[in-house]
């Protein structure tokens, strides 16, 4: 049985392509994908959220807790509201979900998880807590009056859009840096993303979840499926759980050295790992210069040895196939390496894993 | 669902128009291309290339998946379509206007193998 968000009805009446989503029934697309794609690039769009579980992380030995859980460093945050992207890794430096924090307050953080790692992460989290004897209350915002929908409004008039709808959003939304939340009224607003564009991650009371989402469909949001949620991230260069890195993966070889903190003294788990492991792959983007589409899992030839395709797919506005992969070591930007497709070697060029950004081809 | 009655059809989604000199016209289903979504890329064989029933023929490729084209029956390519290479939108604007290849059957007389419309219609429901 599948699960399914606040909004399921909504997507049903609409029309979608439902798809299992890591156990969710989730809109792939309305109509067409490449379409949903353009308007958030261009002007605006929406995407149902919900399945994402958002984890409220309260009491007074919380900072403690997130220091040594994750492994970029909640010391970052100092402006409430501020937020923080950050992989949890296992011991052996493997990726156990890569997550959202928000700090609220010194006893109070809000985590974002993966849809298809919640029970897993909620297990792995409990757990730590257990074995470092903590005074932290995890509570999953899934059930009962604390059950939240969330809506992600992304797009360069996406914001303009959601003042429209909510005008009473507008004074304390207008001036929010980016990765930022703010609490207004019951609603949660967060300038974070998951497309490369401008825009709004909106936390509502579920009950009031899906006459929000008419009133953007009203206001002329366009509804999107998870089908263009891929691909406007894999255009932003912005990983997948589970397909660009798992638990078998370390950050440091899929791009995220950035948001891993090996420099304070602070100890966290698998950071031991990651020291004694090092680098050992580069994760960088390719675009394909032959015709085909490139694919996860498709192996690349380069003259330093073989590597692997994490996310392929076309991208819609560059109209060319593009990817993430896990290279050798010594690989660089501008070199051209083989990709096997169907068994035939097709080149392709070696770029940096950023594509698209506000609407503009960066490669 | 958009199934002509004056086509044939095969289990795996093709669609096959019987032209009035005997070669078969193939294209995929407007089911197919529903289930693909939006294509992005068409390889199309070699014209003259000998095919199996069955055998993996070409590709049509949406944004989200790869999905192999099958000989309806066995026979040899006489012809495809270069159009649905730089356009291969059209085969979801109209999947049975949007051909793919053209094919002389070995044997006429494995036509009868082909399912019609209402044999087609009910593999679809039964999947």
């Amino acid at each position: 049985m599948l699960k399914t968000t606040v909004l399921n009805a909504a997507h049903r009446s609409l029309g979608a392509r439902m798809v299992d989503f890591g156990g969710w029934d989730m809109p792939v697309h309305y109509g067409s994908q490449i379409e949903e794609h353009h308007a958030v690039r261009r002007d605006c769009g929406m995407f149902d959220v919900s399945h994402m579980c958002a984890v409220d992380a309260v009491g007074p030995d919380v900072k403690p807790f997130l220091l040594r859980l994750i492994a970029n460093n909640v010391e970052k945050l100092k402006t409430p509201g501020k937020a923080l992207y950050s992989a949890m890794l296992n011991e052996a430096g493997g990726v156990v979900d890569d997550l959202i924090v928000y700090y609220l307050s010194d006893s109070h953080y809000r985590l974002v998880i993966n849809a298809g790692t919640t029970d897993k992460d909620l297990d792995w989290m409990a757990a730590r807590l257990g074995d470092w004897r903590l005074d932290v209350t995890l509570t999953p915002l899934r059930l009962g009056p604390k059950a939240v929908g969330m809506i992600a409004v992304q797009g360069p008039k996406a914001k303009a859009r959601v003042w429209e709808v909510l005008p009473e959003v507008k004074n304390a939304t207008e001036h929010l840096g980016p990765f930022f939340g703010v609490q207004v009224g019951q609603l949660f607003i967060a300038t974070t993303g998951y497309t490369g564009e401008d825009g709004f991650e909106i936390t509502i009371p579920a009950a009031k979840a899906e006459a929000l989402w008419n009133a953007l469909l009203a206001a002329g949001v366009k509804p999107c499926g998870l089908g263009a949620r891929d691909t406007l991230r894999l255009e932003a260069g912005m990983n997948l759980y589970g397909q660009d890195m798992d638990e078998t993966v370390s950050p440091l070889d899929a791009g995220l050295a950035w948001t891993v903190d090996l420099k304070s003294e602070r100890d966290f788990v698998g950071k031991a790992a990651l020291v004694a492991h090092g680098q050992k792959w580069q994760f960088l983007g390719l675009k394909l210069l032959d015709k085909g589409v490139l694919r996860a899992h498709q192996k690349v030839t380069t003259a330093r040895g073989e590597g692997e395709i994490t996310s392929g797919s076309f991208s819609p506005t560059l109209e060319v196939s593009i990817a993430l992969a896990r290279l050798p070591l010594g690989v660089a930007i501008g070199d051209t390496v083989q990709v096997d497709i169907r068994g035939k070697r097709l080149n392709a060029l070696v770029t940096q894993p950023v594509f698209v950004r506000h609407g503009k081809g960066l490669i | 669902m958009n199934i002509p009655a004056d086509l044939k059809y095969t289990s795996s989604h093709e669609w096959v128009h019987i032209e009035a000199d005997g070669t078969l016209t193939v294209g995929i289903t407007d089911h197919a291309q529903d289930l693909l979504g939006d294509l992005v890329f068409v390889e199309l064989p070699e014209v003259g290339k000998d095919l199996a029933a069955g055998q993996e023929t070409c590709v049509v490729e949406s944004v989200k998946a790869a999905a192999d084209v099958y000989a309806p029956v066995a026979g040899t390519v006489t012809a495809v379509n270069e159009a649905v290479v730089d356009a291969p939108e059209s085969v979801n604007q109209d999947a049975y206007a949007a051909w793919l290849f053209k094919l002389a059957p070995a044997n006429a007389a494995d036509l009868a193998g082909l399912l019609d419309a209402a044999g087609y219609k009910a593999a679809v429901d039964a999947a």
